[in-house]
């Protein structure tokens, strides 16, 4: 359901959103070598959302990936060896020492000090070896390169924001949006995020790079990678958050270094466009800004009200009748607890304070006036 | 579960046993007899095994499919679909809160009491030589606390459900979730005072009331393992307590501790739950190895090899349990120097884990191995913990956790742990002392299919979970990438193999107590030449389990010399 949803291109997007992003991809596609190594490299290239062989190989795209994974396939060639050495020895016995008589004999052994010995020291030394590496490779991965690209990451029930100080204006977004890059990043550069929730527990988890890391309200967590492909990745949040959890997924980009600025200058730029209606501005903040996420608008509730027929029509909150105007969805943006619509008392919508400047307000007022 | 001592009134000693030695209702519910209350916790756990079983079932029929399909048709066909608000998030909203009964039901009320409150009960006593727990009414008290936490669970189903996963996690379960957060937390921390005073009851039995001749070293080994338990349950679910009741003040009151909004922190909430919550991963499977260390001893007929080794690495698990937390945490953003201590600590729970499964093993070696059920549960439980023990090593290592941590790897490691490691042990415990609680037989026959049918179902739900994860599949996801379909069909038609074949072992043990399967003769005391005490006593034991007092001058593995002295000589 929410997949289809994810799926499904949106609705009339608005010529000039989408001219951003065109303009975006334009620039990705300058480079057709780095476009044929993204579809060659993995099955998540590109397609992420399409059926493929359940049984690949997951792409190693970051430069941790090879470490991480060399490290586990070493613990996998020494589980399966021992696996399989103390399986074989108790089939053996299982088998050697059937009972074939009620009177069998049996030995009377009752302890081995040597054998004792060696099975607690050899797990012992290979846990130190296993133990080492894992912390030497963890140690790699909280320490940042001083010259890493600096990005903000916001999660939020249900979707991440990602802000790039060093490229004034730029927000991507994972919201509901059929081109939901939610981060971009160049390939062969160190990247550094910088995380914070607005709400509950997210966690920032992209396979491909094998990282992962916790992303708590109230203070910031740090990740650090550097990508080593071209292509599209998954992102997930991998702490539970709430009911909409499972749709809490965006997909990263990574771009040669030459195509990232383009794209970044290009994409993702929330004013608006010259010759663009606010209302059409206002649906493009719609798309990007998350309020799709839980606002529908073909009259169907989701976790919020609909926005079809939301303009002048008088809703209950629980501080009373109130007529939806200009002031009471600039309330709603910045205040969202302050009048709240009957039937949605369990909701607790972020603010936006800080996050929409006034013209992106009134955009979006004057596109929820078109939703009739 | 009537007895039939009247019929064989021909034999002078047989004293009626304590399934009829005292009759009718109220002396069931307020019986201070240790095997009494030992099945009324078999019953009750049981239960609640099968509902939270069923809502797994319930959940993995939902991850057929890639999309929130099912659960959302079953709402629609049970016409609980609220036509005002998304179906789709009324289907995730639904599937949240099943995983969450699922998991909540299995640890507190199925888990953490199945083999101390059941089996622990039944035998301890019966074990040490011992006419009852030491303190007899407090064991009814554990009981009957039980049954209200219990309550509230069943209750929290009736209002709404509860949704935060049953690591209840800030500011989630604080602050944001609707659903009976209250009357859930609430229900957990009534049921750690049973925990607690079990404990306490078992520690004392078994340091106050062993029978003469037995010495700590002629304990047998499940003694050992409930004695480690027992210590880890009263100094560990205390912190629990305290925890919940903060959450509580919190939710309730808005004394900020746990939530940021109010100044608190989220990441101490997880301190203070996995400080409680790790040791409780021993209180669940330390029982478990006490289980197998008899079934492998008594079925091979030899003396478990390394008994020194396997008493004292139950209880250096107990002690090291308790500062190896944090590896539940390596990327909640506590310290990277917490992260390598607690990875350091970790890996060092798995030498005395690894020295128990590879005694286990050696035990097997020249002995005269029956493939009864029982043992074929305790082979089982070889197989599927030492998975669930190798796959934690992958856990324990700093990077590599990483990339696995809250995927689908988790979920099998622990459920081949939890499940592969105390579950099983527990049903090849209730095959094996099944004819000294109940004095009926079961079909070994049925017995041996329901083995495969469990060991079959359970590798096929969980072992590819662990590529699952490993290939990047969050947990807690109710839809999902396609290209993860295969694998969860695999894992779904697993899980209702392993369904049935627990409904079938249900349905087989249950059939034992029927009035038509009632034997002719008292089954013998001594079901399979067991050397401990439990087995010197009568099919099912009298009220007060022994004759006379009983005395041990061997300990209680010395097959190969009993064998060749021929029988159990306990006096």
């Amino acid at each position: 359901m929410i997949l289809d949803m994810l799926m499904a291109p949106q609705e009339a997007a608005p010529a000039a959103g989408k001219a951003a992003e065109a303009a975006g991809d334009a620039a990705a596609d300058t480079a057709p070598a780095a476009d044929a190594v993204a579809n060659t490299m993995g099955p998540l290239a590109d397609a992420p959302w399409e059926t493929m062989d359940a049984w690949s190989t997951l792409p190693q795209a970051s430069t941790f990936a090879s470490s991480t994974d060399s490290l586990y396939l070493f613990i996998v060639v020494l589980s399966v060896f021992f696996f399989a050495l103390i399986m074989g020895i108790q089939g053996y016995f299982m088998w050697k020492y059937r009972r074939r008589s009620e009177d069998q004999k049996t030995s009377s052994i009752t302890h081995n000090g040597k054998v004792e010995f060696l099975w607690s020291a050899i797990p012992a030394v290979l846990l130190v070896v296993i133990f080492v590496w894992g912390e030497v490779d963890f140690l790699k991965q909280t320490i940042p390169p001083t010259d890493a690209i600096q990005v903000r990451v916001t999660g939020r029930q249900w979707f991440w924001t990602v802000d790039y100080p060093d490229y004034p204006g730029v927000q991507l977004s994972s919201s509901v949006d059929e081109n939901a890059v939610t981060l971009v990043v160049p390939k062969g550069r160190p990247v550094q995020l910088t995380m914070t929730s607005e709400d509950v527990l997210h966690d920032f988890y992209i396979p491909a790079f094998r990282v992962k890391r916790d992303v708590l309200p109230g203070r910031y967590t740090s990740l650090w990678f550097e990508a080593t492909q071209v292509g599209e990745f998954n992102l997930y949040c991998a702490e539970y958050c709430g009911d909409q959890h499972s749709s809490m997924i965006g997909r990263v980009k990574v771009l040669e270094p030459a195509n990232f600025e383009a794209y970044l200058a290009n994409a993702g730029k929330l004013q608006q466009d010259e010759g663009e209606s606010l209302a059409a501005f206002g649906q493009r903040i719609y798309g990007k800004r998350g309020c799709n996420a839980c606002h529908s608008l073909d009259g169907s509730p989701k976790v919020g009200p609909t926005w079809k027929g939301l303009w002048g029509k008088s809703e209950n909150t629980d501080k009373g009748a109130v007529t939806v105007d200009d002031n009471y969805i600039k309330e709603s943006v910045l205040e969202p607890n302050a009048k709240i619509v009957s039937g949605y008392e369990g909701v607790k919508m972020p603010s936006y304070k800080g996050q929409l400047d006034d013209k992106q307000i009134t955009a979006l007022v004057e596109y929820i006036k078109t939703l009739k | 579960m009537a007895d039939d001592t009247s019929t064989h009134d021909s034999d002078p000693d047989r004293e009626p046993s304590y399934l009829v030695a005292q009759k009718g209702l109220k002396s069931w519910l307020f019986t201070v007899d240790h095997k009494r209350l030992g099945l009324m916790y078999l019953a009750t756990t049981l239960l609640f095994f099968f509902i939270a079983g069923m809502a797994a079932i319930a959940f993995r029929t939902e991850l057929l499919t890639p999309e929130g399909d099912y659960i959302q048709d079953a709402l629609g066909f049970l016409g609980m679909l609220d036509p005002n608000k998304d179906p789709a998030i009324q289907s995730a909203t639904t599937y949240n809160k099943l995983f969450t009964v699922h998991g909540a039901v299995m640890v507190f009320l199925v888990i953490i009491p199945s083999v101390p409150g059941a089996l622990g009960n039944f035998l301890l006593p019966l074990m040490l030589g011992a006419k009852d727990v030491a303190f007899p009414r407090l064991n009814l008290l554990s009981y009957w606390i039980y049954s209200l936490g219990a309550l509230f669970f069943i209750y929290t189903l009736f209002a709404g459900g509860l949704d935060t996963g049953w690591t209840f996690y800030t500011p989630y379960s604080s602050n944001f979730s609707g659903s009976a957060v209250i009357s859930a937390t609430f229900g957990a921390f009534i049921l750690g005072f049973s925990s607690i005073l079990t404990g306490l009851n078992f520690m004392v039995t078994i340091h106050k009331m062993r029978a003469p001749g037995m010495t700590w070293n002629r304990m047998p080994l499940f003694c050992w393992s409930i004695y480690a338990t027992a210590v880890i349950q009263v100094l560990a679910t205390p912190v629990l307590a305290i925890t919940l009741l903060l959450l509580m003040l919190e939710k309730t009151l808005n004394v900020g501790i746990f939530d940021p909004a109010m100044g608190g922190d989220p990441v101490l909430f997880q301190h203070f739950f996995w400080f409680y919550s790790h040791p409780a991963v021993y209180i669940m499977i330390l029982p478990g190895f006490g289980i197998v260390s008899e079934l492998i001893a008594v079925h091979s007929r030899k003396h478990i090899f390394g008994y020194k080794a396997i008493a004292l690495s139950s209880v250096a698990i107990a002690i090291i349990s308790f500062v190896v937390w944090g590896h539940h945490m390596f990327v909640s953003g506590q310290s990277e120097l917490a992260g390598i201590v607690f990875s350091f600590l970790t890996f060092a729970v798995a030498v005395p884990t690894a020295i128990k499964v590879f005694s286990w093993v050696a035990t097997l070696y020249k002995g005269s191995i029956q493939f009864n059920t029982p043992m074929l549960y305790g082979l089982m439980f070889l197989f599927t913990f030492t998975i669930g023990g190798l796959t934690g090593v992958f856990l324990g290592t700093l990077s590599v956790d990483v990339h696995l941590h809250d995927t689908y790897f988790v979920v099998a490691h622990f459920h081949y742990v939890m499940m592969g490691g105390t579950i099983i042990a527990f049903i090849g415990g209730l095959h094996h002392w099944w004819a000294k609680m109940t004095g009926r037989n079961y079909s070994e026959a049925k017995g041996k299919w329901g083995a495969l049918l469990v060991f079959v179902g359970f590798n096929m739900t969980f072992f590819n979970q662990f590529v699952l994860g490993q290939q990047g599949m969050p947990r807690r996801y109710y839809t999902y990438v396609p290209q993860f379909q295969q694998q969860h069909v695999l894992s779904t038609i697993g899980s209702y193999i392993l369904g049935l074949g627990l409904i079938w072992t249900a349905f087989y043990l249950l059939q034992s107590l029927t009035r038509s399967h009632r034997p002719a003769h008292p089954l013998p005391d001594n079901t399979w030449g067991g050397a401990s005490l439990e087995w010197s006593t009568q099919t099912p034991p009298i009220e007060h389990n022994f004759h006379g007092q009983p005395r041990v001058d061997s300990d209680p593995y010395n097959f190969p010399q009993i064998d060749r002295t021929g029988g159990v000589d306990h006096h």
